[in-house]
């Protein structure tokens, strides 16, 4: 804990400063990401899209044509250049359109139109926009749930298990967990998730295949979403829960042979004190790291899963736009998850203050 | 180091220590029988107590070790740390164990405490008596673990050797110690534990108590530490205190601080100290009664000046020569030749004879028979063995 006055005006300098520095490496990152996207094999997004017209072409018409459009978009500069006139955008507070996706902006406007019997009629248009900061939030929203509970579920389940086989070591739970974790780590998501689909979707129809909601299901709208959430919830936590059993045990196992808890034990604390007061403390210090990895996971969605669950979350919108070149759409992906990273690395460093003693910030 | 050691008789010695794949199988088998075994027998509930109630050799003695055996069941065979030591301490006296490095000092004060490290680390046999404060005599070495409470850290309490990292990093010096008493005192009263607290921590001598109770112990010296070690033993007012090399890791003139204030601390309880170290000076400082043990067994025991002044076991002789002795002009140090032997495959002869300078015939024979040359001094070893 930051005892003194002194140590809380520490730590603000010490965010400011970093802070500062993080602005650097956001600019590394975000012309490492550019250039990458950029030099992605293939066509690009033009002319992916104009690909049939192309073959087709005789007159040369429509490469004439896909020059101009490409220009629009700002694909036919050099690396660089394209590079530095997205960021002049960037700092003028323009982020840019994505060139495939768009999202309905929650406004309705009225046109006219003329009926058949000659009448105009008033006719709902729902507005859209294509601005990557208004996809990024629409988006994020229904994987942010997705991931949040399946981040709980995982420290809830991993940590006292990891615990538990740190203690017990070479009983039962401890090979159960080694085994599990093992098999979590290992498995891939797309596996995985296809696995569950076949058993609980296609044998069971225990759970709906895909999606977010079933018009038909005759549920009320928040279970029937709720439902449809459990599968992919449940692929994030059974991948994620084995990393973090491991790291748990192996933290547990190393606090647990070190000096200052034969002490603890010594003084004639009880097994459980010595454990739950004593070493669970110094176990939380290097749990303190994977801090920074949740922020940007709990927003940055869950590409593959998302995809196989067809769920219209951020990580489907940013898988999506890798395939087709979006480039102004993976720009802007990577960069909420760089700026996520930083904050998630800056809390970390603060968490490592609060629950060791040793550690100031300066 | 003994990670260091593990890697080197692996690889370098291939001749001598190698293990073919059906060898480490078998053992590995053997090892997890053992040690279901015994953790079996340490985690039962509800043990009568007449199974571990005893009764004391001495009525003078607080502890008595009787054939303690403890072994480690590790990968590369069974390691005898400690194998048959006897001994005892007397009551209000310092009794100093003496001996090279990884003889087996360690364990056996851990042995004591019960705190060898499970699972692999298991009392195998003989018996540890203790005189508790009840009146009873206790053989921890069969007590159930649940009972063991009882006697840590509210008779026998520890001091270790590495006052660095002895001390919990995340809690203040002040949490550490309150905790004791708390325990002990079975008073959950936080004024009166800060109060005992802070008038231990006066005993043992620091400057400005007051500040040291909100430090944590990364912002204390070495020494510091080693004082908030002994005050945390004496906040357990117990009646017999281990000190594993406690001025080790301290410079000379703290050392000497620390010696003195062990003293006081003895006077306090008015119990006894299990002093060990392999430093011969602290001993003569300190000591009423020396044990020196070597390759987990003791090879000679007796007052501070029989061991002194009438050195009978030629490695206590070796030992006293290696110490270095002021006003007197050496060339060089003597060096015992040679190294403890391997403690998986112990040879069934004085483990000293390859490096005994003064061997007799019969050395070529069994391990020696202890031999009691006064009623308090007795040594393993055959050159004694005739004439008594
Ligand atoms: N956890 C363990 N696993 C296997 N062997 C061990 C373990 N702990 C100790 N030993 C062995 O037990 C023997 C005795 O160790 P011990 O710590 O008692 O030595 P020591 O006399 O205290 O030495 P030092 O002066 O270095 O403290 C050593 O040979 C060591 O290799
Ligand atoms: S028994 Fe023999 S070999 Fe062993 S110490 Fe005595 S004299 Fe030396
Ligand atoms: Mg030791």
């Amino acid at each position: 804990m930051p005892r003194l006055n002194t140590d809380f005006i520490q730590m603000i300098k010490y965010v400011i400063k970093r802070l500062a520095l993080s602005v650097l490496i956001l600019l590394g990152v975000s012309l490492i990401i550019y250039a990458l996207i950029r030099i992605q094999p293939g066509l690009d997004f033009v002319e992916k899209k104009y690909q049939a017209q192309l073959q087709q072409d005789s007159t040369g018409q429509v490469a004439e044509l896909v020059k101009q459009i490409q220009a629009t978009y700002g694909l036919d500069t050099n690396i660089f250049a394209g590079y530095l006139k997205w960021l002049s955008n960037i700092l003028q507070g323009n982020f840019g359109d994505s060139f495939q996706l768009s999202v309905p902006t929650g406004e309705v406007t009225y046109i006219e139109i003329i009926g058949p019997d000659g009448n105009p009629i008033l006719t709902p248009k729902y507005e859209t926009t294509s601005n990557v900061v208004s996809i990024i939030f629409a988006k994020s929203g229904v994987s942010f749930i997705i991931a949040l509970i399946a981040t709980v579920l995982e420290f809830i389940i991993a940590i006292p298990l990891g615990i538990v086989s740190a203690t017990k070591q070479y009983g039962v739970v401890d090979y159960t967990v080694t085994v599990l974790a093992m098999m979590g780590i290992s498995l891939p998501s797309f596996f995985l998730g296809a696995l569950l689909l076949k058993v609980f979707s296609v044998e069971l129809g225990w759970f709906p295949y895909s999606g977010l909601t079933d018009p038909n299901s005759g549920l009320p709208v928040i279970i029937d979403q709720a439902w449809h959430l459990v599968l992919p919830i449940l692929v994030l936590t059974m991948l994620s829960v084995g990393g973090l059993m491991r790291y748990t045990r192996t933290n547990m196992l190393e606090v647990m042979n070190s000096d200052y808890i034969r002490t603890a034990r010594a003084k004639g604390l009880s097994e459980h004190s010595v454990i739950y007061k004593h070493a669970f403390r110094n176990t939380l210090i290097p749990l303190a790291t994977l801090f920074a990895g949740i922020l940007p996971s709990l927003f940055g969605g869950a590409m593959i899963t998302e995809q196989v669950f067809s769920i219209d979350g951020i990580g489907k919108a940013a898988y999506t736009a890798v395939v087709n070149g979006d480039v102004p759409f993976v720009m802007a992906y990577c960069m909420f998850l760089s700026i996520l990273t930083v904050i998630g690395t800056l809390l970390s460093d603060i968490m490592y203050a609060i629950v060791d003693p040793r550690v100031k910030l300066s | 180091m003994k990670f260091i050691d593990k890697i080197k008789e692996k690889f370098f010695k291939k001749d001598e220590h190698s293990l073919s794949v059906r060898d480490e199988r078998l053992i590995a088998r053997n090892n997890r029988r053992a040690m279901k075994e015994f953790e079996k027998k340490k985690n039962r509930k509800n043990v009568p107590e007449e199974e571990y109630l005893s009764q004391m050799k001495d009525e003078n003695n607080i502890v008595e070790f009787e054939g303690l055996k403890t072994y480690f069941f590790t990968d590369v065979g069974t390691v005898k740390a400690v194998d048959g030591v006897t001994f005892s301490i007397p009551k209000k006296s310092i009794v100093g164990v003496v001996g090279e490095s990884g003889c087996g000092k360690s364990i056996t004060s851990l042995s004591l405490m019960r705190l060898v490290q499970a699972p692999q680390g298991q009392i195998v046999d003989g018996s540890i008596r203790f005189a508790a404060k009840d009146g009873k005599v206790y053989d921890i070495a069969k007590m159930p673990v649940s009972e063991v409470y009882k006697i840590r850290g509210k008779e026998i309490a520890m001091i270790f050797q590495e006052p660095m990292t002895s001390l919990n990093p995340v809690f203040t010096i002040g949490q550490q110690l309150d905790e004791v008493y708390e325990l002990h005192f079975n008073d959950k009263d936080k004024k009166k534990a800060k109060e005992h607290s802070l008038e231990m921590l006066n005993l043992v001598g620091m400057a400005m108590p007051e500040n040291v109770y909100k430090c944590y112990p990364h912002e204390l010296s070495g020494g510091m530490r080693q004082r908030v070690m002994i005050a945390m033993a004496l906040a357990c007012d117990p009646r017999l205190v281990i000190a594993d090399e406690p001025t080790t890791a301290l410079d000379v003139t703290i050392q000497a601080q620390i010696l003195e204030l062990l003293k006081n601390l003895k006077e306090r309880i008015d119990g006894s100290i299990m002093l060990i170290t392999h430093d011969l000076g602290v001993i003569a400082e300190m000591a009423d009664y020396v044990v020196v043990m070597y390759a987990g067994r003791v090879i000679e025991q007796g007052t501070a000046e029989e061991i002194f002044l009438n050195p009978l076991h030629p490695y206590t002789v070796g030992l006293q020569k290696s110490k270095p002795v002021v006003n007197k002009k050496v060339d060089k140090l003597y060096n015992i030749p040679g190294n403890v032997p391997n403690p998986v495959n112990l040879p069934d002869y004085c483990y000293f004879r390859e490096r005994c300078d003064k061997c007799v015939k019969k050395c070529a024979g069994k391990y020696p028979e202890t031999v009691w040359v006064s009623p308090t001094h007795c040594v393993a070893c055959y050159r004694y063995a005739e004439r008594h």
